[in-house]
Order: C-alpha cells, then sequence, then structure tokens
C-alpha cells in the first residue's frame, strides 16, 4: 500500500503497555488517526518510552532509550501514543532529559514539539468532535494524572464520547485523583498503592457504571486488576477501544 | 525527635491498620480541598498571585545574603538582637542561654514546625525548663506525647473523643460531670488551660511565617490568637525562624499572605496577622522588655544553587499535603520525621540526608496534584526525581530494584533483542492466561498480585500483529 502523499504523516508510538498486554488499543488507535485523516505508520525500531528508567534516577538508561525513540519517529510530521503518560514523558521530559547537551537537546525539542497524547490529537490537532462507533450503557471516564496535569486532558475524551449515541457518562467521585498506579511506586510500596486503589475502586462503584475507561494502560491495569480482585462486575477498557468501537474482545482483565 | 523514615514501609503499613487515624484522615479529604478551591475560583488573579509570589521567593533566595544581612541590621536598629545558628544543637544552645541568663523557668510556645525541627520541646524539659504549646492542636498533641502529623494542623490525626479522653486525664483539677461533647466546650477548656500559663511564662517563643528586611519585622498568622498572646506577655519574645523565612519588603509578604491562608485553609486572610518588630519602646502599650531572633540554617544553605533551591520556596501552607493521595492514605507520622507529604518527601532527605530519607521521595506516585496545587509552583515531582537519581548515582536503593531495572533497560536499549523476547514472553504469558484473562499470582509479580489480580496479555504482541498485518497488505498488492 502507498501512502496518500498529502495526508499528514503520524508515527504510532504503541506504549509498551499496550504492545505488551493490549493490542487492541493500539488498532484503535490506528483507526480513530486514520479517520481524522491522517497515514499512520509503526516504526518497529520502538520500545519503551524510558519513564521507568527516568523516574527511577537512571538518566543514563533513560538518555539512551530517548535517543533511540528520537531516531526512530523522526522522519514523522506527528508523533501520537495512546497514553497521557508516554506522551508527557516524550513530549514534556525529553527535552530535560537533554538539556545542555548541543548536539541532542534541539533534536529533542523539535521531536517533542510532534508529539501528542492519542485522544489530544484527535480533538485538539485535528478538530474532531465526533466518532462514528455504535455503541451503548453507562461509562465513568477516570483522568489520569500526567494527561490531565501535563497535557491539560479532561474535557477532549468527554465530548467525544458524548458523540456516540446511547452512551451515558456518569462521573465518579474525584475522578481527577490519582489511582495509585504510579509505575513502578505500586510495587514498591503495594500497601499504600492498595489503598489508594481502594478509594478510587469505591468511586467507580458508587458511579453506578458498567464500564470504566481512562486513557491510560496502566492505570486501567491497576484499577481492573483490583475491580477483578474484589469481584466487581465493572469492566474497564481503554478509551480508545470505545471511541473506535473495537469493543467486541475481552474487557481488560477478562470477562466473567 | 527520633528519625523513623527508614522505616517507612512498616510506618505505612502500621497506620493503614489505624482505624481512628484512618477515620482521621477523611477529615483532610474532605475539609481542605473543597474550601482551598472556592477561595482560588472567587479570586480571579489567583494564579498570577502565585507567579508573583513564585518570583519574590526566587529573587530573595538569589540574593539571600544581602537581605539576610539588611534584616538583621534593622532588627539591631529596632533595639531587637538577631542570633545566627548554623545548626540544630546551636539554636537549641541559645534558647536555653536565654532562658538560663534570664533565670526563666516556663516558655509559652506560639505554633513553629522549626522547633520541632530542632527538637526543642524535649530539650527545654531534659534542662528542667517548661514548654507550654499554645496553639490547641499543638497542646492536644504535647499533652499525648506526640508530634505533629501536619504542618498547619498538628492534631489532624486526632479524633475529638480522644481529645476528649486527654483532656479528662490531664485536666484533673477540673469538674468530673463537665460538658466535653462539642468541638467549642474543649475549646474553651484549653482557653482556660493556657490562660493563666501566658501569665506565668517569662519567655514567649514563636516561629515566623515572614522576617521582612525592610523594616526588621517578623510576621506570624494564627487563627487563634494565642501566637499573640505568646509573644506579648511574657518579657522576653524569641523568634525562631528559619533563614529562607526572608522577604525583602513589607509588600512582597502582603503579595505572599494573599496566596497563602487561601492555600491553607481557604480562607482571604488568617484572623490574625501579627507583625513584629523589635521590643516594647517607650510609650508603647504592651509588648516584650527583649526581642530576639534565632537564625536556623540546618542544611538549608547547602541547598541554594542545587537542583533543590526551588524548595526553599516553601510558605508551608499544607496545601501540598492536603491533596496528595499518599498522605491521604498514611497520614503525617509514617513519614517519619518533622516534615510530611510531598514538601517533606523534598525537604526531608536535604535536611537528614538521603540515606535516611531515601523512602519518601520514592513514596509518591508523581500525580502531580501537590504541584498543581502549590501557591509558590515548587516542582515536588520533579525535586523528588533528583532524590531518586542522587540515590541511584550512589547505589542506595535495593539491589532488586536495580537489577530489575537493569535488565529490562538492556533489552529497552536493544530494539531486535526487546522484539524477540517480548515475542516468545508474552504468547506464553498469553496462553497461560488466556482461559481466565488474569493471573491471581505469577512470580516475580508479587507486588502487583498481593492486592489485586494482573490482567493477562493477548497472545502475540501488538508489534507481531502489525507486522502480519502490513505483511499481508504487501501480499494483497504485489
Amino acid at each position: 500500500m502507498t501512502v496518500a502523499s498529502d495526508k499528514p504523516k503520524v508515527g504510532l508510538f504503541v506504549t509498551c503497555l499496550v504492545d505488551l498486554f493490549r493490542p487492541v488499543v493500539g488498532f484503535a488507535a490506528v483507526k480513530l488517526i486514520e479517520e481524522a485523516g491522517c497515514a499512520v505508520d509503526v516504526p518497529m525500531a520502538q520500545t519503551c518510552c524510558g519513564q521507568p528508567a527516568y523516574n527511577s534516577g537512571d538518566r543514563h538508561d533513560a538518555r539512551m532509550i530517548a535517543e533511540n525513540t528520537i531516531r526512530a519517529f523522526e522522519n514523522f510530521d506527528y508523533v501520537v501514543a495512546p497514553s497521557g503518560s508516554c506522551a508527557g514523558m516524550l513530549k514534556k521530559h525529553y527535552p530535560a532529559l537533554f538539556k545542555g547537551d548541543a548536539r541532542w537537546e534541539e533534536r529533542a525539542k523539535a521531536f517533542s514539539a510532534k508529539v501528542h497524547e492519542l485522544v489530544s490529537f484527535l480533538a485538539d490537532v485535528r478538530g474532531m468532535d465526533r466518532v462514528t462507533a455504535a455503541g451503548g450503557g453507562s461509562v465513568t471516564y477516570h483522568d489520569s494524572c500526567s494527561g490531565l496535569r501535563e497535557l491539560g486532558i479532561k474535557t477532549q475524551p468527554r465530548a467525544l464520547l458524548a458523540s456516540i449515541p446511547g452512551i451515558e457518562l456518569r462521573e465518579m467521585r474525584d475522578p481527577d485523583v490519582c489511582c495509585g498506579f504510579g509505575g513502578t511506586f505500586c510495587v514498591k510500596y503495594p500497601d499504600v498503592s492498595n489503598s489508594i486503589v481502594e478509594t478510587k475502586t469505591q468511586a467507580i462503584a458508587d458511579s453506578g457504571a458498567d464500564l470504566l475507561l481512562a486513557g491510560d494502560l496502566g492505570c486501567l491495569m491497576n484499577m481492573a486488576g483490583k475491580l477483578k480482585r474484589q469481584g466487581s462486575p465493572v469492566e474497564a477498557r481503554h478509551v480508545a477501544e470505545v471511541l473506535a468501537g473495537l469493543t467486541d474482545g475481552a474487557p481488560i482483565g477478562g470477562r466473567d | 525527635m527520633q528519625i523513623t523514615s527508614p522505616s517507612f514501609k512498616q510506618n505505612a503499613r502500621h497506620a493503614l491498620d489505624d482505624v481512628q487515624l484512618q477515620k482521621a484522615l477523611g477529615n483532610v479529604r474532605a475539609g481542605f480541598i473543597d474550601k482551598r478551591q472556592k477561595a482560588v475560583d472567587a479570586l480571579p488573579e489567583f494564579d498570577a498571585l502565585r507567579d508573583s509570589a513564585r518570583d519574590i521567593k526566587n529573587h530573595t533566595l538569589e540574593n539571600l545574603d544581602l537581605y539576610l544581612e539588611a534584616y538583621e541590621q534593622k532588627v539591631t536598629a529596632s533595639g531587637g538582637q538577631v542570633h545566627w545558628a548554623e545548626t540544630a544543637a546551636d539554636a537549641r544552645s541559645i534558647v536555653l542561654d536565654l532562658c538560663r541568663t534570664r533565670g526563666a523557668r516556663t516558655v509559652t510556645k506560639g505554633k513553629s514546625m522549626i522547633t520541632e525541627e530542632i527538637a526543642l520541646n524535649d530539650f527545654l524539659d531534659a534542662s528542667g525548663i517548661v514548654p507550654v504549646e499554645t496553639d490547641l492542636g499543638e497542646y492536644i498533641i504535647q499533652l499525648r506525647g506526640e508530634h505533629p502529623s501536619h504542618i498547619i494542623a498538628p492534631a489532624v490525626h486526632v479524633n475529638q473523643d480522644q481529645v476528649e479522653a486527654d483532656f479528662r486525664r490531664v485536666h484533673t483539677h477540673l469538674p468530673v460531670d463537665r460538658d466535653l461533647t462539642e468541638p467549642e466546650t474543649l475549646l474553651d477548656e484549653a482557653r482556660k488551660v493556657l490562660r493563666a500559663k501566658y501569665f506565668e511564662a517569662d519567655i514567649g517563643i514563636t516561629g515566623a511565617n515572614f522576617l521582612v528586611a525592610e523594616t526588621g519585622s517578623s510576621i506570624i498568622v494564627t487563627n487563634e490568637g494565642n501566637g499573640d498572646l505568646t509573644q506579648i506577655l511574657p518579657r522576653i519574645h524569641v523568634v525562631i525562624a528559619s533563614i529562607e523565612k526572608i522577604v525583602p519588603t513589607l509588600n512582597d509578604a502582603a503579595q505572599i499572605l494573599r496566596v497563602l491562608a487561601r492555600s491553607a485553609t481557604g480562607q482571604d486572610m488568617s484572623v490574625y496577622t501579627t507583625l513584629s518588630t523589635g521590643p516594647r519602646r517607650p510609650g508603647d502599650p504592651d509588648g516584650p522588655d527583649e526581642y530576639h531572633v534565632i537564625l536556623l540554617d540546618n542544611g538549608r544553605s547547602a541547598m541554594l544553587g542545587t537542583e533543590f533551591q526551588e524548595m526553599l520556596r516553601c510558605i508551608r501552607c499544607g496545601a501540598c499535603m492536603n491533596h496528595c493521595p499518599v498522605y491521604h492514605s498514611i497520614g503525617g507520622h509514617a513519614y517519619g520525621w518533622v516534615y510530611p507529604g510531598p514538601m517533606g518527601a523534598v525537604l526531608t532527605p536535604a535536611l537528614i540526608g538521603v540515606e535516611k530519607g531515601g523512602h519518601l521521595p520514592n513514596a509518591s506516585t508523581f500525580c502531580g496534584r501537590c504541584e498543581s496545587v502549590c501557591p509558590m509552583k515548587i516542582p515536588l515531582p520533579k525535586m523528588m526525581r533528583h532524590w531518586r537519581e542522587k540515590e541511584f548515582e550512589r547505589g542506595l536503593n535495593p539491589a532488586t530494584q536495580r537489577w530489575g531495572l537493569g535488565i529490562w533497560a538492556f533489552f529497552a536499549r536493544r530494539p531486535q533483542l526487546y522484539a524477540l523476547a517480548t515475542s516468545i514472553v508474552i504468547p506464553v504469558l498469553g496462553a497461560l492466561g488466556k482461559e481466565k484473562g488474569r493471573f491471581s499470582s505469577l512470580p516475580f509479580a508479587g507486588g502487583w498480585t498481593k492486592h489485586r489480580e494482573l490482567p493477562a496479555p493477548e497472545t502475540r504482541t501488538f508489534r507481531q500483529q502489525w507486522a502480519q498485518r502490513e505483511a499481508l497488505k504487501q501480499g494483497g498488492t504485489a
């Protein structure tokens, strides 16, 4: 297949969790970006954004991984990731990682300027105000921290969800409060993380929604994992799955 | 006070199991957040004020030596005396010296985190001098033999019924059948007991929210008026403050005051904003005979010029901990030293060493809510990350963590090996978890599965599936 030359070229940064645990989110992202009038490709040289190393204080490995990512994506018009956390790392933290490095700083800045989180890309960059997916049922949306506070993602996913006939958004209490995932935090401090996610799953249950949505698979795996452990009937999916109408498969953590 | 920060994990476990504490922590979540939001919403220029407050402090920190010297000159000119204390021990011995030479037996205290930092109460007790806390929250925890669990609400971990029990235990001179079931009656009783103490005290010690270089004034903000009585009634007023409390002018202090109470309690202003400049002058209706300021460094000047300098902008409003999900879960004592929550996670390692305080900057989800509400726009998560970098450079984090991270990074830096390894591991995991769609336990995933299920992967990675799809397309068009 040849890419139509007039369409913007988007490189999909799949994110390691989507790549390894939930490929359907990647395909949903591809479908939505194509619907937004772009051509999508997936550079095979990508691995992870490097955030686990960066947030563990290992700047050297974080830099090596970042160089690899920048090289893999430099030739695209846009770099889009279905995660506020990874997109935040690429967009906000890569420039900090290369600060003062004459050879890399400008290169990193130019790269970061092209990076967008998926839903923000659709709504803010491509002006998408509705999706073609059909669906129904009550959903509740959790604002993942990095997407919300680093990238300002709050109204965009709600607006696109509202364009799907039959979807009812039931806001949970404190949707903007952390779910307790925090990357390696959840395994370094499991008891504290558990206390935070228990508060979150209570808010989810109280919302009365049947389906939990969010824009970050890390948070979703944490919340879905807790809901499943608690025997909750609430299912969880990445918001892109619903926006793309790819909801035939099992929800995160399986179907009972 | 004893440092228990190295046992953070056990402290946290203990806090999570503490029913009384968990009940009390509900008040933090319910109380502070909405009030702050309302105050912020009512002031359209709030964010611009934050910028202005940040800039004032940045300028001050860049010229700290200059402003400190100017401040000292003004204090001296107004008849007061400045004492420089490099360490906590220096500050304690200056206080003791003042007490001994003035024959002081009782010291009243306004609320002061710096006196917590230098562990002044224990020291005075051991030296035969009675310290009396006059802030209601501080008074309560003094009765309980505890330390503050929050920098502006020191007894936030205590429930009302516990206070009632403490008052009945200690105030044995009062009628047994008195009513202590309402916050007001508790407050009245504390007031009555404390009123006598103000007149007994020889020295009144307060902290400072600001030290003003322009005038040599110290400023405290309180809601109970106890600070005024502490500093006006005794013969001697001693201010103990750390060096970064300085601001250039009264105008600067006024600017920062506009964001302080709003961020802390959601008030436009605290009930009392009290300025003290030197001792009582001829013709003044009241005031102390002597006015002393102890300026404490205790590690702060070493933060200047480093990646932690911005922490010195902190005005101790408590908004970061009020909005912190970790603090909400475990309260302040689990952090193991004086300063809890996000500001403590940055400041504590600087003051007691990252070897002892290392857990604190790690025990954060980096959710960023603290930075988003900080009136001084301190990049708290960024500085916590800097502490993690220091730990990593010095090999202080646990070996299992380093090994795990090292193995992961080895692959993440090598895309082809990474693709190969994941294309082998993921299908195996996917097949194992296929039936249920998740794992309840898995080797090396105990930290995760202790409290939650681990969603299983699909049977092939996205990139395997994508490569196959692209290959089919290529085949189709050939």
